[in-house]
């Protein structure tokens, strides 16, 4: 009898303890490895402030659309944008959250960072294993200030996709026809050329190491690790140096308002000061999620870190989103998002 | 782990001891059993575990056939032969990780038996007794290191080490050779299948050499001391006596090694070069299943990329299934001459 009771007592204490720990539900995210390390510093800071928490874990940005569809998350993330016409079939809407930029970055003794300029199609020459040395002509010709080696050029590139190849990659699609028709634009493509890394690190530690190589890594991996970066000529040619400023720039150009499901891709946008290979890391939600609960509380915490969290953004290295930007996103949140009775999860 | 994997081993030795009691010509006599519902419960009981283990793998295996569909029933057979590996067509074969995956156990096997059997002969035969507890202990540690550490020194320490001083040197004396020239073509970074299969080699010897030493150790004295009496070598007692007395348990070992070799990820994904290429030079990037898996399934959204990863992940099995039977297939093959012969 006794023995009852204490289970009975149990089994409403653990009835408890779950019911509470449902209502109080922390908003849980998948996807893209790029943001992580904003997202997380966001999510700290906003348990501190608001006691809800968010948990993402960085699977990939492929494992967050699977996730999303599985509706197993509140939000996915991921750095390459779905089509509007995905986006329609799936239900789902998607908003840009954060900005970073790609660099190339090379190892090239006694070349200062920076000193190196390259254009679009010089790269994508590169990668396609068509200017194999570095003193061939036209990189020469770029860089007549530069004494370049005739050391044969490694190329380095992702091994794992991910969503810095996906920028990359569509970036060399738009400004080399070539590239386009024989490897085309994703997180993972056949590459022609080159040793691959493992993650931005894994890219970083090749460079680092291969005399005379070329690579690509986020912005944030250059800097840290100090590494020989060069600059690109962009759409205006101009010869950019990757910098925050060069970055948001790019983002202050794209045409958010017109492209439908925010499908626009940051590469090789217009404007004086603009990086070439910058990109944006994209929330996925249900346009009529299930729990309109958790789908207000993700957009309550994105609306915040839009607001608070540019500082900690910076931080970082990545590029905050511009303020009329983010104000183009909230006002699709309120005409898209709605819960069962057509009202706007959040307000 | 060292130890482990050679406790792997004895068991199936005193199993066939068991094997040879059970054929004895005057068994004991039967016990009568005082509760026979628990010889039942146990007989039971331990069957489900050892069946639930089969289960386990017949339903990895349908799960990873079932998943694997949309790839086979898309490419045919021309998956196992083709080599191309494009997300953004997608179009997928998988000859290059599988030629990869075996080029580089092949030479982890090819580095890794010999040391192996060299430290095991040492450490059982000619090793002073001080050093035979330390260095025996040094080589099962080896075991113990988690595959990532060995990735990263490959990439950090042993990569620039190899790519600097060995292989210019390896290009030098055989690069102009006939057969050998083409093996060591292409630049000398110090990452690729060469580099890979070393590091695989490093990571297999401690298993190889710790099966060696105990089944070398089980020899009886009496053998040796026979052999060594009538004037023999070291190298003759071990090659004519310990060798044949312990081969199957040497090449349950190989074959041990070999498994992990084929199966093993991180260390290799750091160091392999990730490309799908399929190349007559060992310092050209290739690429292992395993290490295709590892880098690739996270961000494999199409479904017939995911699919085609996952038939990778079929093929590995099989390929392991095939290493094993084939290995049980020799020692059987062994065990059947054994009478014969001597």
């Amino acid at each position: 009898m006794n023995r009852k009771a204490a289970m009975k007592g149990f089994l409403a204490a653990a009835a408890l303890a779950f019911g509470v720990h449902a209502q109080s539900a922390d908003i849980t995210g998948a996807g893209a490895t790029f943001p992580y390390p904003i997202y997380a510093k966001w999510a700290d800071a906003y348990k501190k402030q608001t006691g809800i928490g968010m948990n993402y874990q960085s699977i990939g940005s492929g494992g967050g659309i699977a996730q999303i569809k599985a509706k197993t998350v509140d939000f996915g993330a991921s750095d390459m944008p779905l089509k509007p016409e995905d986006l329609q079939a799936a239900g789902l809407i998607q908003f840009p959250a954060i900005i970073g930029g790609v660099v190339p970055v090379v190892n090239l003794e006694g070349i200062a960072p920076g000193a190196l300029r390259f254009t679009g199609a010089v790269l994508a020459d590169i990668y396609l294993g068509k200017i194999k040395s570095w003193n061939d002509k036209p990189i020469a010709d770029l860089n007549p200030s530069v004494k370049l080696p005739a050391d044969p050029i490694t190329v380095v590139r992702r091994s794992d996709g991910s969503g810095t190849s996906f920028i990359w990659t569509d970036y060399l699609s738009k400004v080399s026809p070539e590239w386009k028709t024989k490897v085309g634009a994703s997180t993972a493509v056949a590459w022609p050329e080159g040793v691959g890394g493992k993650g931005n690190e894994g890219v970083a530690a090749y460079v680092q190491r291969i005399k005379g190589s070329i690579g690509y890594v986020e912005y944030a991996y250059a800097k840290k690790n100090k590494m020989t970066t060069a600059s690109v000529q962009n759409k205006d040619g101009q010869f950019v140096q990757p910098d925050d400023d060069s970055f948001a720039a790019a983002a202050a150009y794209a045409d958010w308002k017109t492209a439908p499901g925010f499908y626009q891709i940051l590469t090789d946008q217009p404007g004086k000061t603009s990086w070439p290979i910058t990109g944006a890391s994209f929330i996925l939600m249900y346009a009529k999620p299930d729990k309109p609960g958790n789908a207000a509380e993700v957009l309550k915490f994105f609306d915040w870190a839009y607001k608070n969290g540019k500082a900690m953004a910076t931080e970082l290295d990545y590029v905050p989103m511009p303020d009329p930007v983010v104000k183009i996103v909230e006002d699709t949140w309120r005409a898209q998002i709605k819960d069962g009775g057509a009202k706007p999860v959040w307000n | 782990m060292g130890a482990d994997s050679a406790t792997v081993f004895s068991p199936s030795m005193s199993a066939s001891q068991v094997a040879r009691a059970a054929r004895d010509p005057n068994p004991p006599a039967q016990r009568r059993s005082a509760a026979p519902w628990q010889d039942w419960l146990f007989e039971h009981t331990t069957m489900f575990f050892a069946v639930f283990v089969l289960a386990l793998l017949l339903g990895i295996l349908l799960a990873l056939g079932y998943a694997a569909l949309p790839a086979f029933h898309k490419f045919g057979l021309d998956f196992f032969v083709t080599n191309v590996w494009n997300p953004v067509t997608s179009q997928f074969g998988a000859l290059a990780p599988i030629y990869g995956t075996l080029v580089t156990s092949a030479i982890a096997l090819a580095i890794g038996v010999p040391v192996s059997f060299g430290i095991a002969l040492f450490l059982t035969e000619m090793c002073p007794a001080t050093l035979k507890r330390p260095l025996g202990t040094a080589v099962e540690l080896l075991a113990a290191i988690p595959s990532i550490i060995y990735g990263m020194w490959g990439l950090f320490v042993f990569a620039p080490l190899f790519g600097d001083y060995v292989q210019p040197v390896l290009q030098k004396t055989f690069g102009n050779l006939w057969i050998l020239g083409p093996l060591f073509k292409g630049a000398p970074n110090g990452i690729g299948m060469l580099s890979a299969g070393i590091i695989l080699s490093v990571m297999i010897i401690p298993f190889i050499s710790s099966v060696m030493r105990d089944v070398f150790e089980i020899v009886p004295p009496v053998l040796k001391e026979s052999a060594y009496g009538i004037g023999c070598t070291t190298w003759e007692v071990v090659w004519n006596v310990v060798l044949p007395y312990t081969k199957v348990g040497v090449i349950g070992g190989i074959m041990l090694g070999l498994g992990r070799a084929l199966g093993e990820t991180m260390a290799v994904t750091f160091v392999i070069g990730n490309a799908y290429r399929i190349s007559a030079s060992l310092f050209a990037p290739g690429n292992s299943i395993a290490s295709a898996l590892a880098n690739e399934f996270n961000e494999a959204a199409d479904p017939v990329h995911r699919a085609s990863l996952i038939a990778l992940g079929l093929v590995l099995f099989v390929l392991t299934f095939i290493v094993l039977a084939l290995s049980r297939m020799l020692i059987a093959q062994l065990a059947k001459g054994e009478g014969r012969k001597t």
